[in-house]
């Protein structure tokens, strides 16, 4: 019982995760903790089971074993949905909005009321929703485009919107996966800037291969290889280790 | 109820009804071939399944006819012709139907069914205004009208058992095309990844024309099949689809085995309800049972558990 | 700007007045009574068509099983009105009177303890709301808390199509078998067979019409129907946006359901028989055609889909019968490959910007050709 106790100073604790696809272990024994307001980014290998880790917290993947605990609730017993009201929100690798919404749209949905069948029924667009928005809609660079439909954005557009229905739905822990990738160099360093101020305040797990990037925003870094954990702790000292080097940073 | 019998007729009851069932299951498999390529290779919805089942069996019928009319000498060979001419006919009009209407709809599963439903019922007239609203039957050939005679109580009918024969001879090709074959693998690559497929310099455009004409032909060839046990008429085809579809999704869409352990399970289960109770009661419970089956396991018998 | 969305934006409220126009004045001072019957029955099915456009046009659920809930609501008014036009005295040659005369025919002595509460109005009315419910959130909750959608999800329902119309056929002497619940004659006394009521029939089923594209517009400009829409879209989006995607999906398919019982009730009604050939696949699989012909989003173009769709069968089936299947059949590939927005994408890509004579053509709808995976 006094490991239980323990477990919950950390905001989310991963223990013994194991995870095979028809006998191969995309995720193998894993354990880590993330502490609250950290900033954790996990590198790796293509093919280390980054994504599949993140898949298996937020619920897309059920574990074969192991625990997740998040705030002392097990969440590998949660639907995906149960596990998002539990304070978990979820960037996709390619950009995941609804196409045929409009800007305005995609953020009022993920705005946390009305997420029972009747409470979106009734679901009334009221001051406090319009506001969320344009607020958030301001800091994902897209209120003048509040009326656009989604479609018609560009790439890295789309992501923005895709942070700004997470940030709308304020999580405690945010999962991010690739959150740069395929973006320019000007949107980059505009994304840069937008991650490093909606960081503050909550936890983040974030699978990034852009090393600046890392070196910026990262607390802790978790180096995973072929489904375990080949080392972790601060950029510095992962970057000197010399298994890291050999599998994933190379020479 | 087994009151009256003695155990002799009983056996020999329960001799011929296990045979009735392994004939039902020869059919449900042999329709059920050509949708496991379709359906469960190439993830098409083709509601036409039926017609293409159908215009074999109006192929067959039409070669019995001129076998007795110009060629009367060889008509106790004459199936094997009809065979080999429904599966081209059936194959060609797949082909010409992937091309104009399939390539367009792979993206689009849902419309497809629609588009597909709607060719059934041009076809379905189509056969109303060339053959006829009435059903046709083929004549057999004398030597597959006979029995074998295995014990005093027991029968066993010679066109059963030639259908049954046929089913193991037809699946095995299957098997062996689909997973053996150089251009097997090129269809589930195709499946799997059409750029990658595309990109490493398979031709994606005609893996998709000749394999969808594939299955289309093993349906003629089965409809071919059914004239040697039943009549056939311009909407027989409609009739099997719901059966058909069943019988692939309760395998577990992708996999030929489970299609096969799906039709003997379900063919097997309906011909002992079939004794038990009244034919349309025996379909109902059986429909339910699957139907509920898949609501526990949608994935059906047989499925691999993979990485979305 | 981003108030809540209106009830309906001018062009809808148009539209609804338009077809108010068309079905409260124009219709019945034009045609005569046997005509208006008709568009009366072809309306019911409209209801079946509103439907599919929330459950399938909207979330993306196709289902091919919407004659069962046609068939529910036509069999509960059908019992009801049976059991009024089996009175003792109506029924007295039979040798057990007071039951359905099929009942008789079959050997049953006794009223079957299911047929017991059809006696009471109030029950049927019931009825006919509820039972189609709960029998689509049993199919809906276990379907889709399994994550069965799409053509699974078409194919199961097709299935219990066609398990219906088997179950029907065969317990004859309890439901009527092939012919159905024939000969029903009065409603708590009012004879529902003459022109007159024939003539009240009608608007009152345009009456239950309005209401039903009311409700159905109040749900599609809801949240729920943008997030219907969104789940269409990306299912997995709207799950990690904290919504039971089942959910949903499954009230979509239950208003569906509900929709489609009150309109078969109404067919009951307006054409005084009900039989297992409106429950099958052939049935249910024709009225997703009239939604995809009106336009799958459009819930006014659900209507007139359904209206001219069965208008052309009727024409066609008096003048050139062998024509009317080729016809249909092609109609199911032009809407696919061609329209896929239906009337409804016509009239809003062709038909509107000309009238609003700005010269500048609409912005086109991208095709919304359902976007459901293959699974």
């Amino acid at each position: 019982m006094q490991i239980g106790h323990l477990q919950k100073d950390f905001l989310l604790s991963v223990e013994g995760l194991t995870v095979s696809f028809d006998g191969f272990k995309a995720v193998n024994n894993l354990s880590f903790y993330v502490d609250e307001d950290e900033i954790r980014v996990i590198i790796g290998p293509n093919g280390a089971g980054k994504t599949t880790v993140l898949d298996l917290i937020c619920g897309k993947t059920k574990a074969s074993s192991g625990s997740i605990q998040f705030r002392g609730k097990e969440l590998t017993k949660l639907k995906e949905n149960q596990i998002v009201q539990a304070g978990i929100g979820r960037k996709f690798q390619t950009p995941s909005i609804y196409d045929d919404l409009t800007v305005f749209e995609n953020l009022e949905i993920s705005y946390p009321r009305g997420r029972s069948v009747f409470g979106a029924l009734t679901f009334n667009r009221d001051k406090a929703v319009r506001e969320r928005v344009e607020e958030v809609a301001e800091m994902v660079f897209l209120a003048d485009r509040l009326a656009m439909t989604a479609d018609l954005l560009s790439h890295g557009q789309k992501q923005w919107l895709e942070i700004g229905m997470l940030l709308i739905q304020d999580p405690d822990l945010l999962m991010l996966d690739e959150p740069v990738a395929g973006m320019s160099v000007s949107e980059r360093v505009k994304t840069a800037e937008l991650l490093n101020r909606i960081i503050k305040g909550r936890s983040v797990l974030v699978i990034e291969h852009d090393m600046k990037f890392v070196e910026d925003i990262a607390h802790k870094v978790t180096v995973l290889h072929q489904g375990q954990v080949l080392a972790e702790g601060s950029m510095n000292a992962v970057k000197t280790n010399p298994k890291v080097i050999e599998v994933y940073l190379g020479h | 109820m087994f009151g009256d019998y003695s155990l002799g007729d009983l056996a020999a009851i329960f001799a011929m009804q296990g045979f009735a069932g392994l004939i039902l299951f020869s059919v449900f498999l042999l329709m059920a071939l050509g949708l496991a390529i379709i359906f469960g290779q190439m993830g098409v919805i083709n509601m036409a399944h039926g017609e293409f089942m159908i215009l074999g069996a109006y192929v067959t019928w039409m070669t019995s006819n001129f076998f007795q009319a110009y060629l009367p000498a060889l008509f106790s060979g004459y199936f094997f012709v009809a065979m080999i001419l429904a599966f081209l006919a059936s194959g060609a009009l797949g082909m010409l139907v992937e091309w104009g209407l399939i390539r367009h709809l792979y993206k689009r599963p849902l419309d497809t069914l629609l588009a597909t439903w709607g060719l059934s019922l041009i076809l379905q007239q189509c056969y109303r205004s060339i053959f006829g609203a009435r059903e046709v039957g083929v004549d057999l050939p004398q030597w597959m009208l006979g029995s074998f005679q295995v014990t005093d109580a027991i029968q066993i009918p010679i066109n059963g058992v030639f259908v049954m024969c046929l089913t193991i001879l037809i699946t095995c090709a299957v098997a062996y095309v689909l997973y053996w074959s150089r251009w097997g693998r090129q269809v589930r690559a195709v499946v799997q990844n059409r750029v990658m497929a595309g990109a490493v310099g398979i031709n994606t455009e005609r893996v998709d024309r000749y394999t969808f004409a594939l299955g289309c032909g093993v349906a003629g060839i089965a409809g071919s099949a059914f004239t040697m046990i039943g009549s056939t008429g311009p909407t027989s085809g409609q009739l099997y689809i719901v059966d058909t579809f069943l019988v692939v999704v309760f395998g577990g869409a992708a996999s030929l085995v489970g299609t096969i352990a799906s039709a003997f399970t379900i063919s097997q289960a309906q011909s002992t309800l079939e004794f038990f109770l009244s034919g349309s009661m025996a379909k109902v419970l059986t429909l339910l049972a699957i139907v509920g089956i898949l609501m526990l396991r949608p994935q059906g018998l047989f499925s691999l558990k993979v990485r979305k | 700007m981003f108030d809540n969305p209106r009830f309906a934006n001018r062009s809808e409220l148009l539209g609804i007045a338009v077809l108010a126009l068309l079905l409260l004045a124009i219709l019945p001072l034009t045609l005569d009574v046997f005509r208006l019957n008709l568009v009366a029955k072809y309306l019911t099915y409209s209801f079946v068509a509103i439907g599919l456009v929330l459950c399938w046009g909207c979330g993306g659920v196709l289902s091919l099983g919407q004659g069962v809930f046609f068939g529910l609501g036509g069999y509960c008014m059908a019992m009801f009105l049976k059991l009024e036009a089996s009175s003792a005295a109506n029924t007295k040659i039979q040798s057990t009177p007071g039951i359905p005369d099929f009942m008789d025919w079959n050997q049953i002595t006794a009223l079957p303890f299911l047929w017991q509460p059809f006696h009471s109005l109030t029950f049927t009315i019931v009825a006919i709301l509820v039972v189609p419910a709960i029998f689509a959130l049993i199919v809906g909750a276990a379907m889709f808390k399994r994550r069965v959608g799409g053509v699974y999800f078409a194919i199961i329902t097709q299935a219990i199509a066609a398990i219906l119309t088997i179950l029907i056929v065969g317990q004859q002497g309890y439901t009527g078998g092939i012919n159905g619940i024939t000969d029903l004659r009065t409603l708590k006394g009012w004879d529902i067979r003459t022109d007159h009521a024939k003539f009240v029939l009608y608007f009152v089923e345009v009456a239950c019409l309005f209401a039903c594209i009311f409700a159905a517009q109040f749900i599609r400009r809801s949240k729920l129907g943008r997030i219907l829409v969104a789940m269409r879209d990306k299912e997995d989006r709207v799950r990690f946006s904290g919504y039971s995607v089942a959910n949903f999906k499954t009230f979509a398919f239950c208003a569906a359901a509900v929709f489609a019982a009150v309109g078969g009730a109404l067919f009951t009604l307006e054409v005084g028989f009900m039989s297992p050939s409106f429950v099958g696949i052939v049935p249910s699989i024709e009225m997703v055609i009239y939604t995809a012909v009106g336009g799958r989003l459009s819930i006014l173009g659900a209507v007139y889909g359904t209206l001219l769709v069965n208008a052309a069968k009727t024409s066609f089936s008096e003048s050139f019968p062998q024509l009317w299947l080729l016809g249909l059949g092609a109609l199911f590939i032009a809407v696919v490959l061609a329209f896929p927005n239906g009337l409804a994408g016509i009239w809003r890509d062709h038909v509107q910007p000309r009238l609003s004579g700005s010269g500048k053509p609409g912005k086109p709808w991208e095709a919304i050709a359902d976007k459901t995976p293959a699974e």
